[in-house]
C-alpha cells in the first residue's frame, strides 16, 4: 500500500470518517454528543489518545507479535495497550497539567474500551500501513471523530427547540441523524479511497 | 509450542505493562505526605493520592456516602476551603449554585494532592465503625426480630434518641457484596455499652434476610453509626407520636429517654399494625400508661381478623388520629414508618395546624 501519508490522513476525515462510514465508537458518539463543549473535549482525548495507541500498537505488532509469530493475538494485545496506556497518561496529567486533566481528563476511563480506538488499530494492520502512514491514519480518524460529534452536538443543540416524537427522543433520533449524516459524508468519497 | 509461546508472549506483555503502571503509580501518582485541616483546630498528616473520603475513612471519620464513592448519590458533600482544586465536571450536577459559592465539594470525587483545609460539622466526629456481638435475638412478630446487640470495640456508643445506625451484611449464600443497611436504634442513650434493634423481614432484602435467615446469638457484626436528622428535640410542646411495624424503634428510643430523664411532657403514641400477631410491646406500653399520667398508648389495626378479639381501635394511623387529639395549639410530631405512611401523616398533621417544621420523620 503506497498512499501518500497525507492524503490518509484527509481520506480519514472525510472520505473514511470512522463513525460515519465504519460506525465505530458509537457509545460514546450517542451518550456525550449533547453538549458542544464535553463532545469536543472528548474529541480532543479520542485524538490524542488514537494517535498514539496506533503508534505503540504498530511498533508492538510489527516487532514483538510478528517476529513470534502470534498476529492472531493482535486483538488481545492491543486491547490491553490501550487500556494500560490510557491509565498511564490519565495518571500523568492529572499530576502535571491539573488544568488539562479538567477538560480533557475525565473523558480519560470513558475511552478505554472505545472500539474506534481498537478499530483504528485494526485497520492499520489489515491494510498494511507504514509507521507514518498509521500515524496519519490515527491523527486523522481522531480528527474525523471530533469532528463527526461536533457536528452532531451541535444538530442536537438546535433540535432541542423542535418537537421529536416521543417514541423518538434521545438515542433513536441520533441513530438517524447518523445515518443521514454518513448518506451526506457519501459525497465525499469520490475525491479518494483508501482501504 | 504454540500454546506455550502465546502465554509466554502474553504474560509477558502483560507483565510489563502491569509494572509500568504501578512505577508510574510509586512516582507519578506519588503526592507525598499532606496534611489535611479539620475546622481550624485538628491536624491530620496523611498519605496523599487517594480521594477525600476514602481518606477520612481511614483516619476513621466517617462521611455518609450511600453509592460508595462512585459519585452518584450526592451525601458525601462537605465544605471544603483549600487545596480542593478546581470544580469538576462530575461533581456539578449535586451541587446548587449557592453550595459551589459556599466551596461545598463531593468528598468521593475530590483527590487529596496537597494540603488541604475543611470543614466537617461537629456531629460527624461522633460516627465510629464498631464491632459488637449479637447477646441475644428474639422474635418480635413472625417477621419482626429484635436484636441486643453489645458494643466490643470501641466500648460504647453517643447518640440522640431517634438516631440510626448502619449494620454490615457481609457475602452469605447468593449474597456477593457487603452492604450496609440503616437501622434506627430501639434502646435510650444511657445504655452506652449495648444498643436494641427492631429489623422487620423485607422480601430479597439484602441485610434483614441475613439477620432473619443467617445471624445467630453469639456472632459478631460490624456496625456505624449513628446518623440521622431525626431525634428528640427538646421543649416543652406535647408530643405526638406516630410508628408503624418496625418503625415503632426510634419511637421507643424517643418515649423512653422522656421518661428515664423525667422530663414532663404530654406524649400521644399512635401504633398501626395489621392484625393483632403484628403487635408487639403492647404491655410494655400499657405498663407505661399506667405509670404515667400524661402518656396515652394508642394501638390500632388496619385489618383485624375474625378471631383477634379486638376492642381497640381499627383503621389506619393516620384516620384515628382526629379522634384522638385535643385541641391544645402547642405540639410537635414524630414519625416513623413507609414513604406512604409518612406523606399521609404530614398531611393529616398539617391540616390539624401543626406548623411543617414542628413535624419530624423518618422513612424506612
Amino acid at each position: 500500500m503506497d498512499i501518500n501519508p497525507f492524503i490518509i490522513f484527509f481520506a480519514a476525515i472525510f472520505t473514511n470518517n470512522i463513525i460515519l462510514s465504519n460506525f465505530l465508537g458509537m457509545c460514546s458518539f450517542i451518550s456525550v454528543s449533547k453538549e458542544i463543549e464535553t463532545s469536543f473535549g472528548l474529541g480532543q482525548a479520542v485524538t490524542f489518545v488514537m494517535t498514539f495507541t496506533t503508534v505503540l500498537n504498530f511498533l508492538i505488532y510489527h516487532y514483538v507479535l510478528v517476529p513470534f509469530q502470534i498476529e492472531y493475538l493482535r486483538y488481545i494485545v492491543f486491547i490491553i495497550v490501550i487500556a494500560a496506556f490510557v491509565q498511564f497518561v490519565e495518571m500523568v496529567i492529572e499530576r502535571y497539567a491539573p488544568a488539562l486533566y479538567l477538560s480533557l481528563g475525565i473523558f480519560l476511563p470513558l475511552i478505554t474500551v472505545n472500539c474506534a480506538i481498537l478499530g483504528v488499530s485494526l485497520f492499520m494492520i489489515i491494510r498494511e500501513y507504514t509507521l507514518f502512514q498509521s500515524m496519519a491514519y490515527g491523527l486523522g480518524a481522531g480528527i474525523g471523530w471530533t469532528l463527526a460529534i461536533l457536528a452532531m452536538a451541535g444538530i442536537r443543540k438546535k433540535m432541542k427547540k423542535s418537537s421529536v416524537p416521543k417514541g423518538l427522543e434521545g438515542p433513536g433520533i441520533t441513530l438517524i441523524i447518523t445515518g443521514i449524516m454518513a448518506l451526506a459524508f457519501i459525497g465525499f468519497s469520490g475525491i479518494v479511497q483508501i482501504q | 509450542m504454540t500454546i506455550l509461546i502465546t502465554i509466554i508472549t502474553l504474560s509477558i506483555i502483560g507483565g510489563i505493562l502491569a509494572l509500568i503502571l504501578s512505577i508510574a503509580e510509586n512516582y507519578i501518582a506519588n503526592y507525598g505526605e499532606c496534611t489535611i485541616n479539620i475546622n481550624n483546630n485538628k491536624e491530620l498528616t496523611i498519605e496523599g493520592g487517594n480521594s477525600l473520603l476514602t481518606t477520612l475513612i481511614t483516619e476513621e471519620i466517617f462521611i455518609p456516602s450511600a453509592c460508595g464513592g462512585r459519585g452518584s448519590c450526592g451525601y458525601c458533600k462537605i465544605k471544603v476551603d483549600e487545596g480542593g482544586g478546581p470544580l469538576l465536571p462530575t461533581e456539578i450536577p449535586y451541587l446548587s449554585n449557592k453550595e459551589q459559592n459556599e466551596n461545598i465539594r463531593l468528598s468521593c470525587q475530590i483527590k487529596v494532592k496537597n494540603d488541604m483545609k475543611i470543614f466537617i460539622p461537629e456531629e460527624l466526629f461522633s460516627i465510629k465503625q464498631y464491632k459488637a456481638i449479637v447477646s441475644k435475638i428474639s422474635y418480635l412478630t413472625s417477621d419482626i426480630k429484635e436484636l441486643y446487640i453489645d458494643f466490643i470495640e470501641p466500648k460504647e456508643i453517643e447518640f440522640k434518641p431517634g438516631q440510626y445506625i448502619q449494620l454490615l451484611a457481609p457475602k452469605y449464600g447468593t449474597n456477593k457484596e457487603e452492604v450496609y443497611r440503616a437501622y434506627s436504634i430501639a434502646s435510650t442513650p444511657s445504655n452506652k455499652d449495648h444498643i436494641e434493634l427492631m429489623i422487620g423481614l423485607v422480601p430479597n432484602g439484602i441485610c434483614s434476610t441475613y439477620v432473619h435467615k443467617h445471624l445467630k446469638e453469639n456472632d459478631e457484626i460490624t456496625l456505624n453509626g449513628p446518623y440521622g436528622d431525626f431525634y428528640y428535640h427538646q421543649g416543652e410542646d406535647d408530643m405526638i407520636c406516630m410508628a408503624i411495624g418496625s418503625g415503632m424503634a426510634p419511637i421507643k428510643s424517643i418515649i423512653d429517654y422522656v421518661f428515664e430523664n423525667a422530663i414532663n411532657r404530654k406524649i400521644v403514641f399512635f401504633f398501626g399494625a395489621r392484625t393483632k400477631d403484628d403487635l408487639f410491646y403492647l404491655e410494655y406500653f400499657r405498663e407505661k400508661e399506667r405509670q404515667y399520667s400524661n402518656f396515652k398508648f394508642l394501638p390500632t389495626l388496619s385489618r383485624p381478623k375474625d378471631d383477634d378479639e379486638w376492642n381497640g381501635d381499627i383503621g389506619r394511623v393516620t384516620e384515628i388520629l382526629y379522634s384522638n387529639l385535643d385541641g391544645s395549639k402547642n405540639k410537635e410530631a414524630y414519625i416513623c414508618g413507609n414513604p406512604m405512611m409518612v406523606k399521609d401523616s404530614i398531611e393529616k398533621l398539617k391540616e390539624f395546624g401543626i406548623p411543617e417544621k414542628k413535624i419530624y420523620y423518618d422513612e424506612f
